[in-house]
């Protein structure tokens, strides 16, 4: 029975193995060939998955020095912490006054935004393309700081309705009884409650917003207005010339913050899961 | 539904304090989602509007465009290239959506089985979902990129293949490629939704079949597999709209090519849109979208309050 049970056990590792390589082969490959000299890069005898001739800091180094990478890492935090905040405001007033008050239309707009929630950023950015336009911030990362709340409102506002629901009524009206208005019981009594599920929601919007390609790419097009996924993909291939260590070195970068959050909110996170689907 | 108990307290003379607070409550309401419902219909509903009439002109860039009815939509299904989009689009959704589902449901099962560890290893496993693809696919253009591309490194190592394969260039290895890293990319999503559904099922019905003598086979079909089925209905729909919506993948590694194999209906729409300004037609392109979208949104919004009803 007990060796029974070893096998088992040991098939279920086997069986997985190949998922987690599968996983992580992308990574590793970055951070090696950031680390790797082109020598070695390019050197087709060589065991790939190894570095065998030291590690070399000359693609980072080339990163900071030679490229507006820098530039970007702060656009993409600018925009990103400007889009979620802004967002995760309009959500959380929106979820609460969906789930607690009651008016006439509460269920539609619920509806509504969980329709939008299903609306995928690359349906719209031809007709936003031309409101960015006429609001004269085509080239500008404000036209992001504008367009990314379109799908960080919905996501969130959906997400914390069912957040909402599940904090007790009583917990706002003995506050509500003592006097409390209904906002001040909101920032006092329920949110601090619910920043498990606020914190997941935001940080579901900042990734999505570090992320996005489709918008920074049809709304900006110089240097200096640039974020990281569209600056790293336009500019740090020239030509027929590949920096790929650079590249890699900058790929991995720009992933960091967002990796870290996870290791940090897992907890969190998992418990918001399943309803907060970002994509496919 | 429409007429909320709310409202009609508001009326009620009886407690006229009451009637009074509630109508103040119920203002307040509004006041709260009106910033939410402001940006819905002013940066979705009206730009989604203007591109339906959009899709019906011939707008060019710099010019205000023509009506011109259905031009957009008859040109572009007598274009080639929009057929071979068309057909792209719904075989790459189509063998994406089925091999994350049977991977999706085999991770699942393996992380539901696990003795110990199952953190680490979900924590692992959930990577390539969480690490925007915009970064991650910049990782899998290098891993496909002859004569470096590591990946054929590995299969030549292991005896698959003998030489190696032009992944972005090959039309037929280049749809390979890109369905690839999407199965990469949603396969996280797809296994911890479905152990979360697993992990809800009680675990004496597990006991209950095997006392009765049923194997493992038969469990999965008679008790997973059905049980399973709500959350896989929405997984499967939600994961279709996004698949074939998906842009970044297919942009990064091959911006539609080789000859045109690999465009989605948003990297079409870019490059006709936006790249080469038919602006007109680039609207009617991601409008094919949106019947996807409407069909699946229509069904989960079914399936999530059926769920809800029982909750």
């Amino acid at each position: 029975m007990r060796r029974r049970r070893f096998v088992r056990r040991l098939l279920v590792y086997a069986g997985l193995a190949p998922f987690v390589a599968f996983a992580v082969l992308p990574f590793y490959w970055m951070a090696v060939t950031s680390l790797k000299t082109d020598a070695e890069t390019y050197n087709l005898q060589a065991m790939p998955f190894l570095i065998r001739h030291g590690i070399t800091g000359e693609h980072y180094a080339l990163l900071f020095q030679q490229t507006p990478f820098l530039l970007w890492y702060r656009n993409t935090v600018a925009v990103s912490v400007l889009a979620t905040l802004g967002s995760a405001a309009i959500a959380v007033l929106a979820a609460y006054s969906i789930v607690r008050i009651r008016f006439w239309g509460s269920d539609g707009v619920a509806v509504g935004t969980f329709l939008t929630y299903l609306v995928p950023p690359t349906l719209l950015f031809v007709p936003l393309s031309e409101v960015v336009g006429r609001l004269h911030l085509i080239d500008s990362y404000w036209a992001l700081v504008l367009t990314y709340p379109t799908f960080i409102v919905p996501l969130c506002t959906w997400l914390l309705i069912g957040y909402f629901r599940g904090i007790p009524r009583e917990l706002e009206e003995s506050a509500m009884v003592d006097g409390a208005t209904r906002l001040a019981a909101l920032v006092r009594v329920v949110l601090p409650v619910a920043v498990p599920g606020v914190l997941t929601t935001v940080l579901l919007g900042f990734t999505l917003s570090w992320g996005n390609l489709i918008y920074p790419l049809a709304f900006t097009s110089s240097t200096p207005q640039k974020v990281l996924t569209v600056g790293l993909l336009t500019e740090l291939v020239r030509g027929d010339v590949f920096y790929w260590g650079s590249l890699m070195a900058a790929a991995l970068l720009a992933s960091v913050p967002i990796a870290l959050a996870y290791s940090f909110f897992t907890s969190y996170f998992v418990s918001g899961w399943t309803a907060g689907a970002t994509k496919g | 539904m429409t007429v909320r108990a709310g409202a009609l307290d508001t009326a009620a003379p009886r407690v006229p304090a009451v009637g009074r607070r509630r109508s103040a409550e119920a203002r307040l309401g509004y006041l709260m989602v009106a910033p939410a419902v402001l940006l819905l219909i002013l940066l979705i509903a009206y730009p989604f509007l203007m591109s339906l009439y959009m899709s019906l002109t011939d707008e060019y860039v710099g010019t205000p465009g023509r009506f011109i009815g259905l031009g957009n939509f008859v040109y572009l299904l007598h274009d080639d290239v929009f057929r071979q989009t068309a057909i792209n689009s719904v075989l790459y959704t189509v063998v994406a959506v089925g091999v994350k589902t049977v991977l999706g449901i085999v991770l699942a099962l393996l992380l539901y089985a696990l003795p110990w560890g199952s953190r680490l290893f979900r924590g692992v496993i959930l990577l390539p979902w969480v690490i925007p693809t915009a970064l991650s696919t910049l990782a899998w253009w290098w891993m496909y990129t002859p004569p470096y591309s590591v990946v054929n490194w590995m299969l030549m190592r292991l005896g698959v293949i003998s030489q190696p394969i032009l992944w972005l260039s090959d039309p037929a290895w280049a749809r390979i490629g890109i369905i690839v890293v999407n199965v990469w990319r949603g396969l996280p999503f797809y296994a911890i939704t479905f152990l979360a559904g697993l992990v809800a099922i009680p675990r004496e019905l597990f006991e209950a079949a095997e006392t009765d003598g049923a194997g493992p086979l038969v469990q999965f079909r008679a008790i997973i597999l059905p049980l399973l089925r709500p959350i896989l209905s929405i997984v499967v729909m939600y994961s279709t709209v996004f698949t074939i919506a998906d842009f970044e993948i297919v942009f990064i590694l091959t911006r539609g090519g080789p000859m045109n194999m690999t465009h989605l209906f948003s990297t079409l729409a870019f490059q006709v849109g936006l790249v080469s300004t038919f602006i007109g037609r680039g609207a009617a392109i991601t409008l094919f979208i949106f019947p996807v979208l409407a069909v699946a949104s229509f069904f989960i919004l079914r399936l999530v309050r059926a769920g809800e009803e029982y909750a």
